[in-house]
């Protein structure tokens, strides 16, 4: 069977699209032929103004130098199709080139409206359309210090942001009383002018140009109607589009009124075996500028020549969302609430230059269209939600108002989505496919999942959905590894902790045997010793829970490197006597340990060996001194300025306050290690809002601030409650605490639990000033008892012969560790590196 | 088979079974050799090399035990690599399987045999 002719007249990007759909649906029936007036083949124009930020040609194309030629697509480069003869079915071109058609495909898209002003043709005059025109205005613009764009819709701001590139002091000329006229309402418009020219753009609006006059054969300047002038070196024309259907017209295809091929809802125009697709064509009295539209009528048509079924073109959205100067601005749905019934909801921010709109229906249910400018962040999700028809909830203004600080925004995010949402239109995926790629290929960055689903992969507009879904569907698959704390126990560690505490279960034993599986882990045992000791304040050496600890708390101190252990004796507030200092000291001296002062105001004592700890902190206790639990997920320290007892700007006394707090809370164990500090004064010497809980003296009491984090990922800390004093001060501590403990993820930070705690801080203060759980006086109970059942764990310890016993290398051997060698630096011990070791034992030997 | 190994294997007595913590691990000297010896439940014993390939420390017997999918095994306190108690083997790196050692328990005494 030989192939028929399809002859395809324009090759632009909607052109374009059509060439690659009938290649890519491999009907063998066709031999493509394409005639391309411009000397380029099809590049990209939605982003032409690129060119002038440093984009070649190149960059712009879209048809790769060898693309037609592999897939056999003749192609007439640089020579315009000029007459149809329908009754032969051939096509001529300027060249005189006549080809036979058996389909023809109109893809001649559209010109730039100039409108009739005199003197429009004086030099100095572009339109803003090809390649060509670029080059030209770029060229002519060198010899200029001012330009006019005509129109301030899309492409005229497009085309000011190319003047403004080219270092030209810019103006917009719009005949309508606000910009982007199509797309944005009056308000919106106002925003988008203030934004502009904030940027050094003049925005002049309703003003129509009568003449442009010109000087020595050259544009000088503009009169409009209102008397008013003026000077530009250069204009630029973008007052819109027209279709370009003269060769429709001239073989007696049906048009517009005002212009347009009309075309069926499988594209085809009054004459069966000829389609016209993009901006030409006509459908439903109804011209599509953008391109969006232009790729569905490419598709629908190839498809329907290759005798596909079920694909149509039924009308396309014209929701748009650009970047214009910097500015954003979007506009989507019934913008302009046309639909009977409809109701406005906007918001103008003339501080931050925002406008968004939202236009919902008679019921406030459901979301018809909306206008954003300045920032159109929400668009993607708000344009899912009208799509989809999805449920408002009960306040829709919450979907435009920008979250404050510390409550949870109200956004409906891509959760709500049903999984027939067309996420990615350009490529039309939808968020099951999404969903099911990242399920199903456990994909895990947003580069594999868009190469694997092609999602993002066109405009790039939903790629912030497509990365929500992507962290979603992450989170749900963290949270079901993570609610589970491990393999031994289906329990997320708040379950757990609450099983604990409503079961009174004492061991880990009992826990297992009642609610988990196997034997534990490393993950599960710490966990739920953490847990117990939370709940119970039971000594964590005791035979039933020693195994659940991990070598810190098991040994009482903190593995280094080369297995021996720091000591850390607490230091309430960081205040110590100068005997106890002498001490540390002696004790330093005496077993040859590297000492530093730590981050939190107290003494590092490194390199004690196990059987070394019971005799070190012998001598600790003997001087005053007490466990640190800088080994465990507790309480760490509680650092102070001097304050008012030493400082002149002191108003409170910190110091005192510091060791009290700290006193209060020493050994108790949370998912996570504990850090808190008191400052005397504004000042904030101590830091106090880098800490797990940080306190804050004022004139009139104290200011509590939680949640706060230095260390990998530092986080300010927030403030809960002002001015308080300080029985109340405590009282919030410890409803935070405890509030803390119970809820927390194994390993997890006040800070971290914070981010993800929903209703934020607006909910913790409900929590723990207003007690809206209910739970307060439980908290406060279960801290008394903390409080009143603290013991000093290492004098436990050495106080009981058979605990010190586990404290030696060996087990049937007194001797050290023979593996441990230190070696000196700076006048002190450190453990030796792997590399030094050989040159060690050569030197010993 | 099984009695020719136990005649090579020269056993040597280094705690009681009461010296082990259950669910803990001990560090035994056995001929000049640093054994981990681990007591999982009431009497279940395993040895293995004390010596964690990772940190390049002694410190395996002072590790959390545990099971994974049912494979006894104990987690380094360095770095949190696994060891398979029965077999050495690393559950986390493959390339690496340490030693172990035959254990037994004799009238309340744990004894560790080298071959």
């Amino acid at each position: 069977m030989t192939k028929q002719n399809l002859v395809v007249i324009g090759n632009g990007m909607v052109g374009h699209k059509f060439l690659e759909r009938m290649i890519e649906n491999e009907s063998s029936e066709w031999n493509l032929i394409t005639f391309c007036e411009e000397s380029r083949m099809a590049y990209d124009r939605v982003n032409l103004s690129g060119f002038f930020a440093g984009k070649t040609a190149d960059d712009l194309s879209l048809v790769e130098s060898d693309f037609y030629a592999k897939h056999g697509v003749q192609i007439y480069v640089g020579d315009k199709a000029v007459g149809i003869d329908r009754d032969r079915k051939t096509v001529t071109s300027a060249n005189g080139v006549t080809l036979r058609y058996d389909k023809l495909v109109l893809a001649t898209g559209s010109f730039p409206f100039v409108p009739p002003i005199q003197g429009r043709e004086t030099e100095g005059t572009f339109v803003y359309r090809t390649i060509d025109d670029l080059e030209a205005i770029a060229a002519y613009a060198q010899s200029c210090r001012t330009g006019v764009v005509v129109g301030g819709g899309l492409l005229g701001l497009e085309c000011a942001n190319a003047l403004k590139n080219l270092g030209l002091e810019t103006h917009v000329v719009e005949f309508m009383p606000r910009l982007m006229p199509v797309q944005v309402d009056d308000a919106g418009g106002a925003l988008l002018k203030q934004n502009i020219e904030a940027i050094g753009v003049s925005v002049h609006t309703s003003k129509s140009t009568t003449e442009i006059v010109s000087e020595n054969g050259r544009v000088d300047r503009m009169l409009f109607a209102d008397g008013t002038e003026l000077h530009t070196d250069m204009i630029v024309f973008s007052a819109g589009i027209r279709p370009r259907d003269e060769m429709a017209r001239s073989c007696g295809l049906s048009v517009g009124e005002r212009g347009g091929i009309v075309i069926n809802e499988n594209c085809q125009t009054s004459d069966a075996d000829i389609y016209a697709i993009g901006e030409c064509a006509l459908y439903e009295n109804r011209i599509y500028g953008l391109v969006a539209p232009g790729y569905s009528m490419a598709t629908v048509a190839a498809d329907h020549l290759c005798s596909l079924q079920g694909n149509q073109f039924t009308g396309a959205d014209m929701s748009t969302k650009l970047k214009l100067l910097g500015v954003d601005v979007a506009s989507f749905g019934d913008a302009f609430a046309k639909t009977g019934g409809a109701k406005e909801i906007a918001i103008v921010d003339s501080v931050q230059g925002t406008y968004k709109k939202l236009v919902v229906d008679q019921t406030g249910k459901t979301l018809l269209g909306g206008i954003l400018v300045g920032d159109a962040s929400a668009y993607g999700n708000l344009v899912q939600l009208m799509q989809n028809q999805i449920t408002l909830p009960p306040h829709p203004e919450d979907l435009i108002i920008p979250p404050r600080s510390g409550s949870a925004s109200a956004v409906m995010g891509v959760d709500s989505f049903p999984d027939t949402a067309q996420i990615c239109s350009c490529n039309n995926v939808t968020k099951a496919a999404i969903c099911d790629a990242i399920q199903n290929q456990n994909l895990t960055d947003i580069g594999s999942l868009k190469q694997c689903t092609k999602a993002g992969t066109g405009c790039g507009g939903c790629v912030p959905l497509v990365t929500d879904l992507l962290k979603s569907e992450l989170k749900k698959a963290g949270i079901e590894v993570k609610n589970h704390l491990c393999e031994h126990f289906a329990y997320s560690r708040q379950e757990l902790y609450h099983l604990v505490r409503s079961q009174r279960i004492h061991t880990f034993a009992e826990l297992l045997q009642q609610h988990g599986t196997g034997q534990g882990c490393e993950i599960c045992k710490p966990a739920i010793g953490s847990i117990l000791a939370s709940a119970w304040n039971d000594y964590i050496l005791d035979p039933a829970h020693t195994g659940l600890q991990d070598t810190n708390d098991a040994f009482l101190a903190n593995i280094q490197r080369d297995g021996t252990y720091s000591v850390v004796p607490r230091v309430p507030g960081g205040e110590l006597t100068p005997d106890q200092l002498i001490a540390l000291g002696q004790v330093a001296k005496e077993f040859g340990l590297y000492t530093k002062i730590t981050g939190g105001q107290r003494v590092d004592l490194f390199g004690a060996r196990v059987e070394q700890l019971p005799l070190i902190w012998k001598q600790l206790i003997d001087a005053g001194f007490e466990s640190g639990h800088a080994y465990g997920k507790a309480l760490r320290t509680v650092k102070s300025c001097v304050g008012s007892t030493w400082c002149r700007f002191g108003v409170q006394d910190s110091t005192s306050l510091a060791i009290e707090v700290e006193l209060r809370y020493r050994g108790l164990r949370a998912p996570h290690k504990i850090k808190s500090a008191v400052s005397g004064c504004t000042r904030e010497c101590a830091e106090a809002q880098s800490k797990d809980f940080g306190i804050i003296a004022t004139e009139k009491g104290w200011n509590l601030y939680i949640c706060g984090n230095g260390g990998m990922k530092p986080q300010h800390a927030q403030l809960l409650a002002a001015d308080l004093d300080k029985e109340t001060l405590i009282r919030y501590i410890d409803r935070f605490l405890m509030f803390y403990i119970r809820t927390a993820n194994r390993l997890e930070r006040t800070a971290t639990w914070f981010n993800k705690l929903e209703g934020g801080m607006d909910y913790l203060k409900q929590v723990i000033i207003e007690d809206s759980l209910g739970i307060c006086a439980e908290l406060e109970a279960e801290m008394v008892h903390q409080v009143n059942t603290y013991a000093c764990e290492w004098k436990t310890t050495i106080e009981d012969p058979a605990k010190v016993r586990r404290f030696r290398h060996f087990v049937n051997s007194d001797d050290p560790d023979p593996n441990i060698v230190q070696v000196e630096e700076r006048g002190q011990h450190r453990p030796i590196y792997e590399h030094e070791r050989q040159l060690f034992s050569l030197t010993r030997s | 088979m099984q009695s020719s190994q136990s005649l090579a294997t020269t056993w040597t007595t280094v705690c009681t079974l009461e010296d082990i913590t259950p669910n803990t691990g001990v560090c035994a000297l056995v001929n000049g050799q640093q054994v981990a010896i681990f007591r999982v439940g009431q009497d279940q014993l395993y040895a293995i090399d004390n010596y964690d390939p990772f940190s390049k420390a002694y410190v395996l017997s002072r590790g959390i035990v545990g099971d994974r999918n049912g494979i006894s095994k104990v987690a380094s306190p360095i770095y949190k690599q696994n060891f398979n108690l029965k077999t050495g083997e690393c559950l986390d790196d493959p390339t690496v399987t340490i030693r172990t050692f035959a254990v037994q328990l004799v009238e309340g005494q744990v004894q560790v045999g080298l071959s």
